[in-house]
């Protein structure tokens, strides 16, 4: 699973870039995760727009990211495709987790020839 | 008139080895198979979601880090996916499936890592069955494939 972190202000949005964070992939993740969340910020935004699967230790990986991250700073996610949404809604989880529709608009990536 | 084959792509079946890699793998394979592309887009996800909590459980549990192979079979009858899993790993922790409740809720200071896995194959399956027979786990349970029971 590939990440792409950028910090955009206070915000550190990690895009996953994968489509999917399942058993043989959630220790990855979560490392990758803790070390590209060192840095300090306000918020951090986990954009899940691109992975059309989640498991349960997927799940669990998110958590223990959200964990890791402690009482501060908040793990926010973006962009839940359909089946990943289920798996959320069904544990409850996604009542643990501010969850985006999108990524916020201020936090977009600037378009090419666009001024911002 | 129209002549209906029942038979056509109705059953699937794939044998996977035991570990993580194996099973992503197999429900690439299983979800790129006729018969999971025939259902519709919901159904599809519940399976895949079912299937790969049931996989992942076989080769964590019942092979523990052991070599093994694990056999998935798949049927397709009117508006149920029917499927049987099976395995020759160690048996079920007295010989019953795990309840699969979630802890409390309201735990939003420390929610649980796990234990999501057998809640998961509850609330999307049904007729969920297990049993010991000469040295194999058999686990089945249907699927509605037309409308999400949650």
């Amino acid at each position: 699973m590939q990440l792409l972190a950028e910090q955009r202000g206070e915000v550190i949005v990690v895009q996953a870039l994968g489509d999917r964070i399942d058993a043989a992939g959630a220790i990855q993740f979560k490392d990758r995760m803790r070390e590209l969340t060192q840095l300090p910020s306000l918020r951090v935004i986990l954009d899940l727009s691109r992975v059309a699967f989640l498991d349960s230790s997927g799940l669990g990986a998110v958590v223990a990211v959200m964990k890791a991250l402690g009482p501060e700073r908040k793990l926010e996610l973006s962009g839940l495709t359909p089946t990943v949404q289920k798996v959320f809604r069904l544990t409850r989880m996604d009542s643990i987790f501010i969850i985006h529709d999108q990524l916020p608009e201020d936090l977009l990536p600037a378009k090419p020839g666009q001024c911002r | 008139m129209q002549v209906i084959d029942a038979e056509y792509a109705t059953r699937t079946r794939l044998t996977i080895p035991s570990h993580y890699n194996g099973v992503r793998d197999g429900l690439r394979a299983l979800l790129d198979s006729v018969l999971l592309r025939s259902l519709p887009e919901d159904g599809r996800g519940n399976a895949e979601i079912v299937l790969a909590e049931a996989l992942n459980n076989i080769v964590e549990h019942a092979y523990a880090g052991r070599q093994g192979e694990i056999e998935i079979s798949l049927h397709l009858r009117q508006n149920e996916l029917l499927c049987q899993i099976s395995d020759t790993g160690l048996p079920m922790p007295g010989g019953t499936i795990p309840t699969g409740s979630l802890a409390a809720s309201g735990e939003s200071v420390n929610p649980p890592e796990g234990g999501f896995g057998w809640h998961l194959i509850r609330c999307l399956s049904k007729d969920l069955a297990y049993q010991r027979i000469g040295g194999r786990n058999l686990l089945s349970f249907s699927l509605n494939t037309q409308q999400s029971p949650a």
